[in-house]
């Protein structure tokens, strides 16, 4: 299974992963066009900046999801097969308890739909678009290790 | 009340948390919403030139080296930096265009506001100019000497004129290495055009017109500013004023004046005490008019008029968040595009002046030097009219204010060291070749939320007179030192070591002596002039145990006064170092092979214990090269 890793010492904080991000979730896929659709599509990766040091940060889709069992309306599972929290929109009521439970502020709240955000690593393609577009190459899409024993 | 700790001096600190208490976002809440900063800016090497890129280089080495042009990092670089001199340099060039408009208009009566003040240095101005000044009108000469200014704008071949005032083996290096000004305009426009895709892809060759840029500005745009402006509004003399928040009064109308040429606050403050004023404020309730101003126009008032400063660039907004200014007047130059917003929330009025520069949500009253009294007083009369719309139960005027003695000069400094009759720069020389003064340092430049806002400078100052380093400011760090109380007479017995201790106490000056705003860094070329026109210390400006330093420089203009200084021979320390590092050649050349071609460096340290270090270690190195005594009291 794989997931995104960070190599955060070659982050420079452009933040050019929450762009990509944005745009390959958006329905044109073109910058200037993404800026003006009504339903704006928003970055679910961000670049925190601390102690001098910048780290990307989007949804680990933890083994253990303070998020799936703080979430009322069980909109939130995870799906064994893929690792992957799942998030049914239609469930779904706005509450952002999954956006204050998360240890890694990973899930943002888009206001105007009121729906959370989160990284769902691009799920139809074969790479995640901000491994694509990092420009220095600190973000990789890597088999998890095996877990020990 | 807000529980967070911030930064900054105890009026700072104090509005600050009664601005998070009021949801007001200031400049250090924006500054933490664009954290980090993207890194291809900081390191230099993102170019948006042409419409082949936007390219980046990655700096690990694993990505693109080079643009889609094939320009790499070091090109990159050099192209930015260069871009960055030029519209430093335009800023000041321009602002020296503005001056000679005024004196053209003035002595040809056209502003009548307006008057030639300081006939002797016109003068004397003139003549450097190699014009005809005997028996010859005060405005009749002031007309020639704008004409011939207007064309040294222009100028397409030879030399700029003040170039003159520097020594004659400065001159030689100048010419030797191609750096001499042509024009004043020319060099900032050439600039651009090398900066243009496939045009100079040499870094080197670069930061030669670079320098020849900042050189324009320095000895050109910079210095005429200076000059003209004490020829119109009279050369500055020590005076006593006050610096910080606390000097807005909650009993009369506050009018802040904030921006860069004294064109504008210089009619405002003539203004502010016309009687018919005055009357018209007592009659509203108030009872006076308080003027005091924000970044380098404050300067200039201050300089010439003892104005009191409110505060630096960093605290422009607070300044509105105490909800007792009925009106900010601003020209251009370090303006931020936030006041109308915060302003809104507050009775105040923000009054933008400058073709140059609009503001939308102020109200624009355009400025014109044949008016310029006239609309001073309609803009005051606004004011005073405000006044009674301000909401005394969200009025918070912070306590603080320092004194300080403003309004050095070079032609001040002759006269304070030999006395009217026998003016001499020879006891400054003297106390350096004997040791008791170990050198001088300018500490310049604007303030920084990067850093923590003024401190930096506080410190370094604190640490270089500590070690007998006459230290001389202007711009908002010399702010930022009145405010801690640094710039009086009084301050060399509490923080200066004992040689610098003898001069003050001998002199009767403080231990950091102010020469105005921003523009008026060409005060300290004038000075280092001297300095090696009087002899002992060396026979061009890089002989000099002199430094400078911005430690919280955040402006283009910082760039181009940085470069400008070392084109002319001085080490200048940076805190943060402008975009740069992602070119490892161009910063060797920057930090090191310079000094070969000028003599000058730079060198970049944010911590200020460490910069005072590198400035020490550098003006005793020059020191050692001249053979001076070693130090009186190491």
């Amino acid at each position: 299974m794989k997931n995104l890793y960070y190599v955060f010492k070659k982050c420079v904080g452009c933040k050019t992963c929450e762009l990509s991000c944005a745009l390959a979730h958006s329905q044109s896929g073109e910058l200037s066009e993404a800026l003006k659709e009504i339903k704006l599509s928003l970055p679910r990766t961000t670049v925190f900046a601390a102690t001098g040091e910048n780290y990307p940060v989007s949804c680990r889709h933890c083994k253990e999801q303070k998020c799936v069992s703080a979430c009322m309306a069980k909109a939130l599972t995870r799906d064994a097969a893929t690792g992957m929290v799942l998030h049914d929109e239609n469930r779904c009521v706005g509450c952002w308890m999954c956006v204050m439970v998360c240890p890694y502020a990973a899930i943002r709240p888009n206001r105007k739909i009121k729906l959370p955000l989160r990284c769902d690593r691009c799920k139809d393609k074969d790479q995640p678009a901000c491994v694509k577009a990092c420009p220095t190459r600190a973000i990789l899409w890597e088999e998890e290790p095996e877990p020990k024993k | 009340m807000s529980k967070r700790i911030f930064t900054g001096d105890l009026a700072t600190k104090e509005m600050r948390a009664i601005a998070e208490d009021s949801s007001i976002q200031t400049i250090w809440d924006r500054k933490l919403k664009q954290e980090p900063h993207c890194g291809f800016g900081t390191l230099g090497i993102c170019c948006k030139n042409c419409n082949l890129g936007p390219c980046r280089i990655d700096p690990f080495g694993e990505g693109a080296q080079c643009g889609v042009c094939g320009a790499d990092a070091d090109v990159i670089a050099a192209r930015n930096l260069l871009r960055h001199i030029a519209a430093g340099s335009a800023c000041h060039n321009d602002h020296g265009r503005e001056i000679i408009k005024t004196l053209l208009l003035a002595s040809t009566g056209k502003a009548p506001g307006y008057k030639i003040n300081d006939a002797v240095k016109l003068e004397r101005f003139a003549k450097e100019y190699g014009l005809e000044t005997s028996g010859k009108d005060v405005n009749k000469l002031a007309e020639e000497l704008a004409e011939r200014l207007f064309k040294e704008y222009g100028q397409q071949s030879g030399e700029l004129m003040l170039t003159n005032r520097a020594p004659k083996k400065q001159i030689d290096i100048w010419r030797v290495n191609n750096l001499m000004p042509r024009g004043i305009d020319r060099e900032v426009t050439e600039a651009l055009a090398r900066t243009n895709i496939g045009v100079d892809n040499d870094y080197r060759s670069i930061m030669m017109q670079g320098m020849r840029t900042a050189l324009s500005d320095g000895w050109g745009g910079s210095m005429i500013a200076t000059d003209l402006s004490d020829i119109l509004f009279g050369s500055p003399e020590p005076l006593r004023a006050k610096a910080n928040l606390g000097v807005l009064k909650d009993d009369q109308v506050n009018i802040i004046v904030h921006g860069h040429v004294p064109i504008l606050s210089d009619a405002i403050a003539t203004a502010s005490v016309d009687p018919a004023l005055i009357q018209l404020a007592k009659d509203k309730g108030a009872s006076g008019i308080n003027l005091a101003g924000i970044c380098c126009t404050a300067l200039e008032v201050l300089s010439r008029k003892g104005v009191s400063v409110a505060g630096n660039f960093l605290q422009q907004e607070l300044a509105l968040i105490t909800g007792a200014v009925d009106l900010m007047i601003v020209d251009l130059q370090c303006v931020m595009p936030s006041l109308p917003s915060i302003a809104s929330c507050f009775h105040t009025k923000v009054v933008s002046t400058n073709p140059r520069a609009h503001f939308p949500g102020s109200v624009y009253i355009e400025f014109h030097e044949e008016k310029g009294m006239e609309i001073a007083r309609n803009i005051i009369t606004m004011a005073i009219e405000n006044f009674p719309k301000r909401d005394k139960s969200r009025v918070h005027i912070p306590k603080e204010s320092r004194d300080l003695v403003g309004g050095f000069t070079t032609e001040y400094i002759f006269k304070m060291l030999g006395g009217n009759y026998r003016s001499t720069f020879s006891p400054l020389n003297e106390a350096i070749i004997s040791g008791r003064i170990r050198g001088v340092a300018g500490v310049v430049g604007c303030d920084n939320p990067k850093l923590k806002s003024g401190e930096t400078h506080i410190t370094l100052v604190k640490e270089l007179i500590r070690k007998d380093v006459l230290v001389v400011q202007t711009g908002c760090a010399a702010t930022a030192c009145a405010k801690e109380g640094l710039l009086v007479p009084e301050a060399a017995f509490k923080y200066a070591g004992k040689g610098l201790q003898e001069i003050c106490a001998a002199v009767g000056c403080p231990p950091v002596l102010h020469l105005g705003p921003c523009v008026d860094n060409s005060r300290i070329l004038t000075a280092c002039c001297e300095m090696v026109k009087e002899g002992g210390i060396g026979k061009s400006l890089d002989e000099l145990p002199v430094a400078g330093a911005a430690p919280e420089w955040m402006s283009e203009k910082a760039i181009a006064i940085g470069w400008y200084f070392v084109a002319s021979g001085a080490m200048v320390v940076f805190g943060n170092p402008y975009p740069l590092h992602g070119s490892h050649n161009l910063t060797k050349f920057v930090t090191e092979e310079v000094e070969s071609v000028t003599g000058g460096k730079w060198a970049f340290e944010p911590d200020p214990i460490q910069m005072a270090k590198i400035i020490i270690e550098h003006i005793d190195k020059k020191r050692q090269a001249l053979k001076l005594k070693p130090m009186m009291y190491p």
